[in-house]
């Protein structure tokens, strides 16, 4: 999208919101937020609101997809039709379809599948409100959900977004800095060995700009993987400690 | 499960025995790409056309072109639209319908690659601001399917845009028998995909090396070096060296594809 004349960095090289450019906007992890499903997460990033709820292991539905060897995961990422400026239609887009497919590849890398043959794991992600980001918000609560719904994982699986503005690599994008930057490049990553398991990118980066944005994006996942730490912590603490 | 996935899965540990081992089922190194053979303008009424062959995988892409409103965001430029079908002659687990998710992240990367590499000058592609604009709709037709889909795909769609012919517009109507002068393009994006089996990755899979992989990572290249779309599929983890390193292997080999395929 062509940019209007809106000037992403001001002189002193803050961002539209006063941020810099490797920090992140303000995050709020809240787990076991809903009574019927059986692990669930409450997400706010920056104007982002996300909630995840997670039922399974449970029987496959149709039953033909079964395998024998270890449980499908199912990924919904879901846009409320309210949660953008022009209303998103209800159901699928190909958006949608592409960023569930991608999101669930992650989480199979994360979840031990194999101990649950013959199962199904259902991962449903809600975008409340929308305000870029949107796909790594809703994978690093959809992870939470996983953990709060006690289903083993190696590892959480932390999503984080860097791009590029004004030529300069910056972290976490919003809005405008999504529409009018020059790239934008969405990581997922198991924090403990820091590897990626989803990856995606569009726009322009050379050699030099790819290692500093794997680099900032990564930094930023470390910090939403302390988050993520600390919101799972907080429900399962003892009452009085 | 389908027939075709049960051959697979009897072979998937011999290949992946071999890959491990450092050796391929058709002898190939692991960066070098099958043989690929590009006709252009194949079809005679498309504005542009390719047909690719990257070893047996056959991909048909066709450009077609036509007018009408802009978006409200870009009121100066022309449209960018891209499909993909999977037809159910190209292998016996396609089946008409829908495109499904296979189908739909598959014409979003070649999307991104030509949109992001701003390949085709948009605005050179505007009749009346706000009024009317060109769309090029960018068709992608899986032929024959033996593995890597992402490369052909979006080889045929470089190739095709490359050799497209804006037809004629008189009084806002299009005449398609008259094509006139070719698209404004400025690069030739082109992609490498490389499955991950085991901690080896290898440079377009065949059918047996993708049903056999973990996952893969697609990075599509302009020719000034620079990425401009990339995608992780399936089930791997990549660290950032590994990244690095294939980044530096799309490079040198769509450079060198790109050289011996794309007429300017």
């Amino acid at each position: 999208m062509k940019n209007p004349g809106i000037k992403l960095l001001d002189e002193n090289g803050k961002r539209l919101d006063g941020r810099g450019l490797k920090e992140l906007r303000p995050i709020t992890i809240k787990a076991g937020v809903l009574d019927r499903a059986d692990g669930s997460c409450y997400l706010e990033w920056g104007g982002n609101k996300v909630l995840a709820g997670v039922y399974g292991p449970r029987e496959v539905i149709p039953r033909h997809l079964a395998d024998p060897l270890k449980a499908r995961v199912v990924y919904r990422y879901n846009l409320a039709p309210f949660s953008v400026d022009e209303r998103a239609r209800p159901g699928p887009s190909r958006r949608s379809i592409e960023i569930s497919k991608v999101s669930r590849e992650a989480l199979e890398k994360a979840i031990f599948l194999e101990e649950f043959p013959k199962t199904q794991i259902d991962v449903y992600v809600e975008v409340l409100e929308a305000e870029a980001g949107t796909r790594c918000a809703a994978l690093t609560a959809a992870s939470v959900a996983l953990a709060d719904a006690g289903i083993p994982m190696r590892d959480l699986v932390t999503a984080c977004a860097a791009g590029k503005i004004e030529g300069k690599i910056a972290l976490d994008l919003m809005k405008e800095e999504d529409n009018y930057g020059e790239a934008d490049f969405p990581i997922a990553i198991m924090p403990r060995t820091k590897e990626i398991v989803l990856m995606q990118m569009d726009g322009n980066f050379t050699r030099e700009e790819l290692t500093e944005a794997l680099e900032t994006a990564i930094n930023g996942a470390m910090q939403v993987y302390e988050l993520q730490k600390k919101a799972l912590k907080e429900r399962y603490k003892i009452e009085g400690e | 499960m389908e027939h075709d996935d049960i051959i697979w899965e009897v072979k998937k540990e011999a290949i992946r025995s071999l890959v491990l081992s450092g050796k391929r089922m058709d002898g190939r190194d692991f960066y070098d790409y099958r043989p690929v053979e590009v006709k252009t303008n194949y079809v005679k009424r498309a504005e542009g056309s390719a047909l690719v062959k990257l070893g047996k995988t056959q991909v048909l892409v066709g450009v077609k072109m036509d007018v009408g409103e802009p978006y409200q965001d870009t009121p100066n430029q022309g449209n960018l639209i891209t499909n993909a079908e999977m037809v159910p002659i190209a292998a016996p687990i396609f089946t008409p319908g829908p495109p499904d998710e296979n189908a739909i992240e598959l014409a979003r990367v070649v999307d991104r690659g030509i949109r992001e590499s701003q390949m085709i000058d948009l605005e050179k592609l505007c009749v009346r601001e706000g009024e009317l604009v060109w769309n090029v709709i960018v068709d992608v037709h899986v032929l024959d399917y033996d593995g890597n889909l992402f490369d052909a795909a979006i080889l045929g769609a470089t190739a095709a845009l490359h050799t497209t012919r804006i037809p004629k517009l008189e009084d806002d109507v299009i005449i398609y028998s008259e094509k006139k002068d070719p698209l404004p393009v400025r690069w030739a994006p082109i992609s490498s995909t490389f499955v991950r089996i085991g901690d080896k990755d290898l440079l377009d899979p065949d059918l047996g090396e993708e049903k056999s992989m973990d996952g893969r990572l697609t990075l599509t290249i302009r020719d000034d070096g620079n990425l401009c779309a990339a995608q992780k599929g399936g089930v791997c983890a990549y660290k950032k060296e590994d990244v690095e390193k294939l980044f530096d292997i799309a490079v040198k080999k769509t450079g060198e594809l790109r050289k011996k395929v794309i007429k300017k």
